[in-house]
């Protein structure tokens, strides 16, 4: 009897663009680059378009749809062709995801096109999570942690459980929910130079609910909420750490927290 | 008159709301009350969230069919032998009541709270034409006395302290012994009371406003904590409801949907106290009731938001759970918003009814963090809404140069990438240098709105693609 061979098809890799987004690319590369850890540990090909700039949200909240639809027509040409595209940001990911589609109203065929790229666009964290099926994630990182929810994320995207559940296997981590990290920290975009003492008051809030909370370390996935709390702690002397959750998932040792040196 | 908006100064105001201490007390017990009362009593709801799609469809339907509606109401209103009065514009509206008002007689007129009464300027009208106007409401009562106006649109006098309450009332109130209690809430509402008693039996008219006008039988529903609006609609001789166009539903059982959101939304009730129903003048073998029945219908520029991005905004019911939630009010106020309507609904219906010209900084005035809308219980998409005048404003050359010149900057790099990356490697390197061996700069050059008020963390040094680069080597796309 000839002997039966059962092949099981191989399945491709998963093909990701990484979209690092323009915070991470100019204040916190270590973002992206654990970013691009998480996603080939998860055993997927990931390419970084160098196309890549910003996803125009800035000029959309501004009042300005055609420089973001200028910007995002750069979106459309730098990712076509990849199965997925991930973003370590609720934000910008919720912008591509949910918004980027209505600027090409007068065009059907990038409308097209920008359906089919927020379609396949996801935040780094619940792609892991939702898409990937990651559950645990081999990474140590010592200490009190509280999770920001930031908004975009939570109420664009729904991400609630999932870094809450990947962070739950971080050995070591300690997680202390805030009393409020549902409530916005102030940051905003331009908001936050448009009325500076407005957004003060907001992320004085969130240092306060921080501080009570007796976390040591605040994660979110978003760098602009990180670099607005981490900017208000250095500024009002508070020791309290801020960190893009994607750095403690990979484990990155070394990288001072954000707004920190190694002095 | 009307209340002249300082919506174009909303900085300033906002800079004045954020130092006054007892305001900020009272914003934080604000924030501390409604928002959780809320959660509780939509937790106990099962269905809540599928009233509120009932709830939008409802305002929807009735908005596609307005004039059909319109018109059955007042068909329906003139059967129970009440008078429909058309207004198109404020000015239209406040000449109406006050020629009721002259027609009976009036020299004293009751008034319950009415946000509408307040968008036409209806109170500093009457007070102007020789009308004593007494506000049955006690937070509206409270800020009548204080010459203010409101500063939420259910709890008017939220900003109001107890301790400022006692000191009005004494300043007010003649004949009365100075060195009385009102450290109170009990003393000071039985002296309110009292005071009113009077005014409700010597009053010739009563206005209210409205919650909901049902098309089907002519009704007008209210709902109070107080029990005002039932003595100043059924004591008065006369009984004037002012309302706008959009209070419409086809029928009762739809009011009584959107009421099972309302209280819920706005107080974290699950029903308000009273929830009065008014048909009519009295008939012959009622008790009680006006001898007439009038209803101001004020248009004052809904019509023209119909058919438009705007025409979901008519869907609110004013119930405040976008304000009581949003973390701008809760930061700022209402006054901070320079007109009636303040918090996120505010920022929308604002622009639509006096002008995104008179009103450009409240659209801008939010960071979209959407809990508005995730409380909305009629699901107006507010954020899309103020971004909407957002792009109106941009369009007509309101805000800042400086603000459009960076903008425009902006996005020219981020349509060069070559270049966009050449500029990105020079500006983290910049700050890193300036920032010197500290791990963040207290001054930016061109970063003030930044760096008055946090410290700006510096990069790393070399951007993601520089690095990226020297790692791995250019990705697809070179």
């Amino acid at each position: 009897m000839p002997e039966i061979q059962l092949r099981v098809a191989e399945r491709p890799p998963i093909k990701v663009g990484l979209f690092v987004t323009c915070l991470v690319d100019l204040f916190r590369p270590s973002v992206g680059f654990a970013a691009l850890d998480l996603l080939e540990r998860a055993g997927c090909v990931v390419e970084v378009p160098v196309g890549q700039t910003c996803c125009g949200q800035p000029a959309y909240n501004s009042g300005d749809p055609q420089a973001a639809q200028a910007v995002a027509h750069g979106l459309l040409d730098a990712f076509e062709g990849y199965d997925y595209v991930v973003v370590p940001s609720g934000s910008c990911a919720g912008m591509i995801s949910q918004h980027l589609a209505e600027l090409f109203a007068d065009d059907p065929e990038k409308q097209h096109r920008a359906r089919h790229l927020g379609a396949r666009t996801h935040e780094l964290v619940s792609f892991l999570v939702d898409i990937l099926g990651v559950t645990t994630l081999s990474a140590r990182f010592e200490g009190e942690v509280a999770y920001h929810d930031a908004c975009s994320g939570l109420r664009e995207l729904g991400i609630k459980s999932q870094p809450r559940c990947l962070l739950a296997g971080v050995e070591g981590l300690v997680l202390k929910e805030l009393k409020e990290p549902e409530v916005c920290c102030g940051f905003g975009g331009t908001f936050c130079v448009k009325y500076p003492q407005i957004s003060d008051a907001m992320v004085s809030n969130k240092l306060r609910d921080i501080e009570a909370a007796g976390a040591g370390t605040v994660l979110a996935g978003d760098l602009g909420c990180l670099i607005n709390m981490a900017g208000k702690a250095s500024r009002s002397g508070s020791k309290v750490e801020f960190r893009h959750i994607a750095e403690v998932l990979v484990g990155t040792g070394g990288t001072p927290a954000i707004g920190r040196s190694n002095r | 008159m009307k209340h002249h908006p300082t919506s174009a100064k909303f900085p300033s105001n906002a800079r004045t709301a954020l130092a006054d201490p007892v305001l900020q007390g009272a914003l934080r017990n604000l924030k501390k009350g409604f928002p959780v009362k809320r959660a509780e009593v939509v937790a106990d709801l099962p269905e809540f969230e599928a009233l509120r799609d009932v709830a939008r469809d409802i305002k929807d339907h009735t908005l596609n069919h307005l004039d059909a509606y319109l018109e059955i109401y007042e068909a329906n209103v003139v059967r129970s032998g009440g008078q429909v009065h058309w207004a198109r514009t404020a000015e239209e509206a406040c000449e109406t009541v006050m020629t009721i008002c002259r027609d009976a007689g009036a020299r004293i007129v009751t008034k319950g709270k009415s946000m509408v009464a307040e968008e036409i300027g209806l109170n500093a009208y009457l007070d102007t034409r020789g009308i004593e106007r007494v506000e049955t409401d006690l937070g509206e009562y409270i800020i009548q006395l204080r010459d203010e106006p409101p500063s939420h649109i259910i709890v008017p006098a939220v900003h109001v302290t107890k301790e400022q309450i006692g000191e009005t009332f004494r300043a007010a109130h003649n004949g009365l012994d100075p060195n009385r209690d009102l450290s109170e809430a009990r003393e000071i509402t039985d002296e309110a009371r009292d005071r009113l008693r009077q005014k409700f039996f010597a009053a010739e008219v009563g206005i209210t406003g409205a919650n909901f006008l049902v098309a089907e039988n002519g009704s007008s529903i209210i709902v109070t904590n107080e029990g005002n609006g039932d003595l100043t609609q059924t004591l008065a001789k006369v009984h004037i409801v002012i309302a706008s166009l959009e209070k419409l539903v086809p029928t009762m059982e739809d009011a009584m949907a959107v009421l099972r959101l309302l209280a819920r939304s706005s107080t974290g009730q699950e029903f308000s106290v009273y929830t009065t129903v008014s048909n009519g003048p009295r008939r012959p073998a009622d008790l009680d009731g006006p001898e007439s029945y009038h209803v101001v219908l004020v248009d004052n520029g809904r019509t023209a938001m119909l058919g438009t991005e705007n025409q979901e905004m008519l869907r609110c019911i004013r119930c405040a759970a976008c304000m009581n939630h949003c973390p701008v009010y809760s930061a700022v106020g209402g006054h901070a918003y320079g007109w009636v309507y303040p918090g996120p609904m505010g920022a929308v219906l604002t622009p639509s009814l006096i002008g995104i010209e008179n009103s450009g900084h409240l659209p801008h005035a939010s960071t979209f963090c959407g809990q508005c809308e995730q409380v909305c219980p009629m699901k107006i998409p507010l954020t899309k809404m103020m971004r909407y005048y957002r792009n109106q404003a941009y369009a007509s050359g309101h805000g800042s140069k400086i603000s459009r010149i960076a903008l425009g900057m902006w996005s020219y790099l981020a349509t060069h990438p070559g270049l966009y990356r050449r500029v990105m490697k020079i500006v983290a390197r910049g700050l890193r240098w300036f920032s010197g061996r500290r791990g963040s700069l207290s001054h930016v050059p061109l970063a003030g709105g930044w760096t008055e008020m946090r410290d700006l963390p510096a990069p790393e040094g070399e951007t993601f693609m520089e690095r990226y680069r020297r790692e791995r080597g250019w990705g697809p796309g070179q």
